[in-house]
């Protein structure tokens, strides 16, 4: 490239000019201000990956749990990216809002967080889905242990992930800004599979444009809501003994 | 230093260089890293000494603010990338000295059941960067692998990587298995990859854990040093 004038963007001075130093002390909650009291009284909170939002909601009116006896909060979606922080945002909202509530169901898996979820949920006495991720919980473990070993190259997606994939994979990763990172990303992938919860052409096609972005073969299967309708029904028949 | 100037590297002094190059490297521009090497090269400088003063200390910075959550993971990428460029220059050169593989070799692989290798990657590189020579076994090992590579290459240190919390158990089968063979006491384990922490490590077995690149270099030198 010889001896070129190139106008830079003035590495990490420039950067931490740009975005500010996380504070540490958002990152876990100290332990003396969680509460584990609950409302006797109160409904439950589902708390949950904002990716599972329709999802959650549909099951709701499927079972007919009415708003006095569930409400539904959640955090963003985008933490599917950034795992590490899933963990201290649910302590931080739990140790807010613990107290309104009788049962708090969660509405992530263990999601990446290696563990760190579970305790901060042992603390505040609520339970979430058993699986390790939504793909689990969505297919049920043989399906999904099935298609992993069939493939261990399976890079899964959801109605939600489908629906947003531009913004939660393709610019999530940085591929819009440097699509050369790909191979870096997904070079070892085979198949993108969809783990459908809903019956639409739509999503369908959007999946298939998807795999063939990523470069991978695209493969279906309609599982549902697998998991999580047994999970939400068994705050319904908490909710009826409150 | 530089903030949205036009810079001809050439043009600067050797410490404005190295300075420039670790910013370059942090904003992922690799073809200027690449040039900056070339000019520390022509003008005398030791490969070992650009290797630790610019691109390891700029990948460091990089797992720093990495781990602080300045930086994500497209952007280590880029930086990745840049310290590839330069790298590639010093490689060949590093290869013909003493130093490439002064502290060992060093055997890294993801475990079974995973495929997911960007962390190990990065960890490798910066690996090669603080003097190791780094075999690297790829993805979806089962402990048939690691036991072959051990047994041919040698290595200083064992390093294994996960993602899943679903495969990073595995670390645990491959422990066992090395322990069994009377392996795991000559041998340094290393762990390390997104979900894992230092309890987990401890509870297999592991000699040490890896929270992230720029440290697991730092960990495995110390390791050599203690072994040695």
């Amino acid at each position: 490239m010889g001896d070129l004038a190139v106008r830079r963007t003035g590495g990490r001075q420039a950067r931490l000019g740009r975005r500010a130093r996380p504070q540490e002390a958002a990152a876990v909650a100290p332990e003396s201000l969680v509460t584990t009291s609950a409302n006797p009284d109160g409904p439950t909170l589902v708390l949950a990956c904002g990716a599972l939002a329709n999802e959650i909601i549909a099951l709701r009116v499927q079972l007919g749990i009415g708003d006095d006896a569930m409400v539904l909060q959640c955090l963003p979606a985008e933490l599917h990216n950034r795992p590490g922080q899933i963990a201290p945002r649910v302590d931080a909202f739990l140790s807010e809002h613990r107290h309104k509530y009788a049962r708090v169901l969660i509405g992530y898996g263990d999601c990446g967080t290696g563990g760190a979820l579970d305790k901060v949920l042992e603390r505040h006495e609520a339970d979430r889905l058993p699986q390790a991720h939504c793909y689990e919980f969505f297919a049920g473990t043989p399906l999904f242990n099935q298609i992993s070993e069939a493939e261990i190259g399976s890079y899964f997606v959801t109605d939600f992930l489908v629906r947003h994939f531009d913004r939660l994979v393709w610019e999530g990763l940085g591929l819009d800004k440097r699509p050369d990172l790909l191979e870096s990303y997904f070079g070892n992938y085979r198949d993108l599979v969809y783990l459908a919860q809903t019956d639409d052409t739509v999503l369908q096609e959007q999946a298939q444009a998807a795999a063939e972005k990523l470069g991978l073969a695209y493969r279906y299967h309609r599982v549902g809501y697998g998991d999580l309708q047994p999970f939400l029904a068994s705050a319904q028949s908490q909710a009826v003994h409150v | 230093m530089a903030d949205n100037d036009d810079i001809i590297l050439r043009d600067l002094n050797d410490d404005d260089l190295v300075e420039q190059m670790k910013d370059d490297l942090y904003d992922g521009m690799a073809d200027e890293v690449f040039e900056g090497t070339q000019i520390l090269l022509e003008r005398g400088w030791d490969a070992n000494n650009i290797l630790s003063e610019a691109l390891v200390e700029g990948m460091r910075i990089v797992g720093v603010d990495f781990r602080d959550g300045i930086l994500f993971v497209p952007e280590v990428l880029q930086c990745a990338n840049a310290m590839k460029g330069g790298m590639g220059l010093l490689r060949p050169i590093l290869a013909k000295s003493e130093h490439s593989s002064s502290l060992g070799k060093y055997v890294i692989g993801t475990v079974k059941g995973d495929i997911h290798d960007i962390g190990k990657n990065l960890v490798g590189m910066m690996l090669e960067g603080a003097g190791f020579e780094v075999i690297d076994l790829g993805i979806n090992n089962p402990v048939e692998n690691y036991l072959k590579a051990i047994d041919e290459h040698q290595p200083a240190i064992l390093g294994m990587s996960a993602l899943l919390t679903t495969t990073m158990p595995y670390m645990g089968v491959v422990i066992e298995e090395l322990d069994k063979r009377g392996i795991l006491k000559e041998l340094p384990v290393m762990v390390g990859g997104a979900p894992l922490n230092q309890e987990f490590a401890d509870a297999i077995g592991a000699h040490s854990y890896g929270r992230d690149a720029a440290i697991s270099a730092e960990l495995a030198r110390a390791l050599v040093g203690q072994n040695r």
